[in-house]
């Protein structure tokens, strides 16, 4: 099955023909995408989005409930988000840990994302094309996705809301490092920022770098450092003894 | 009522909900609106946790009869059945009403490509 891909949804009132205020939303939908994306060079423009019969219902309920007043988008985007790190089996912490110690899994792990985490049993949907790339000395990768938000759930748990916000994926491109800066990243001059454009096929992990003072520390102790945030680039994994 | 504390009534109320120490955990993202849902409605007077609960073991019952495993990953499926049977019986939104958003949902995704927002629009709904 292709990767999820997030459109932003915003629907226009039936009844009446009056567009109601887009409907941004703070989670990513798992659109089920058919056949292939349309990609950058718009060589695929035949193909649609295609939602399950689950997800379908949970949109009808949500747009007639809101239409007649029952729901509010924006109450209801808060309570979600008051649990985005709630959502999703969270996989990617697991992964980034094993790949900190065992070199064997690291090197599989970014010659092909998807298939060395599919080899780890009890990770399931991963979506077909997992790239993993490695933040290093020289080079800080950052994700992005200015076509659609595609995101990782699966491995990520739910997106920040911000992450789909249009500011943050223009700036992200035109000015990455003052984008970190906003989060309260900073990364050294002499150090290369790379942004990453996902589409709904390709979906990218950052491998963020092992903190130090880890030598000797068990995967399940490794992987509780690793957040969210470092694995899109826009933070790195706590360390040691620090706060969370 | 802030929203966590909300969550925190409705989880205590229903014990079967999937949680950790800190409250409820979903394995998707619909998972999480299905909950929002049902808090928001909760918080608006539609009906009362125990309300919900007896019609939720009324729908886990029916589900089983219908031959469901019951493996413990379907919570909120029967979660999301509740929902729907919940608005219909309370006149929030039909079951008919349900149905005619459904079929237009899936038009829309049908004819819209990979990438673009989704857009519910009139010609998506046949009556």
């Amino acid at each position: 099955m292709a990767a999820p891909c997030d459109p932003q949804i915003a629907f226009t009132a039936a009844a009446n023909g009056a567009r109601y205020s887009t409907y941004p939303r703070s989670w990513a939908y798992p659109d089920r995408m058919t056949g292939h994306h349309d990609d950058h060079d718009h060589h695929h423009d035949h193909d649609h989005s295609d939602l399950s019969e689950t997800e379908l219902r949970v949109r009808a309920l949500e747009t007639v409930l809101t239409e007649k007043g029952y729901i509010d988008p924006a109450a209801l985007d808060a309570i979600i988000q008051a649990y985005e790190t709630k959502i999703g089996p969270h996989n990617g912490a697991r992964v980034v840990a094993k790949a900190w110690t065992d070199p064997a899994f690291k090197q599989a792990l970014l010659e092909d994302g998807s298939k060395a985490v599919g080899t780890l049993g009890h990770v399931s949907r991963v979506g077909d094309h997992l790239v993993v790339i490695e933040n290093t000395p020289q080079r800080h990768n950052m994700v992005v996705c200015t076509l659609c938000s595609c995101y990782p759930w699966e491995m990520l748990g739910l997106p920040p809301v911000w992450y789909k916000a249009a500011p943050y994926r223009s700036r992200a491109v035109k000015d990455p490092r003052g984008v970190l800066a906003d989060f309260g990243v900073s990364v050294p001059t002499d150090v290369e920022i790379r942004v990453w454009d996902s589409t709904a096929e390709t979906r990218f992990l950052v491998l963020p770098m092992r903190p130090a003072g880890t030598e000797g520390w068990s995967e399940q102790q490794l992987a509780e450092l690793v957040t969210r945030d470092s694995m899109i680039g826009t933070g790195f994994p706590k360390t040691p003894g620090a706060p969370s | 009522m802030t929203d966590l504390a909300a969550a925190k009534v409705a989880a205590d109320a229903l014990p079967d909900l999937p949680r950790d120490d800190d409250g409820p955990v979903f394995r998707e993202p619909w998972e999480a609106h299905a909950f929002a849902m049902a808090l928001t409605l909760h918080d608006r007077g539609l009906f009362t946790w125990p309300e919900w609960a007896a019609t939720l073991a009324e729908e886990i019952k029916r589900a089983q009869a219908a031959g469901d495993a019951d493996l413990g990953d379907t919570y909120y499926r029967h979660w999301l059945a509740t929902l729907e049977t919940l608005v219909d019986r309370k006149g929030a939104a039909s079951t008919l009403m349900l149905d005619r958003y459904r079929h237009a949902w899936d038009h829309a995704a049908n004819r819209t490509p990979h990438g673009t927002p989704i857009v519910l629009q009139p010609q998506d709904f046949h009556d």
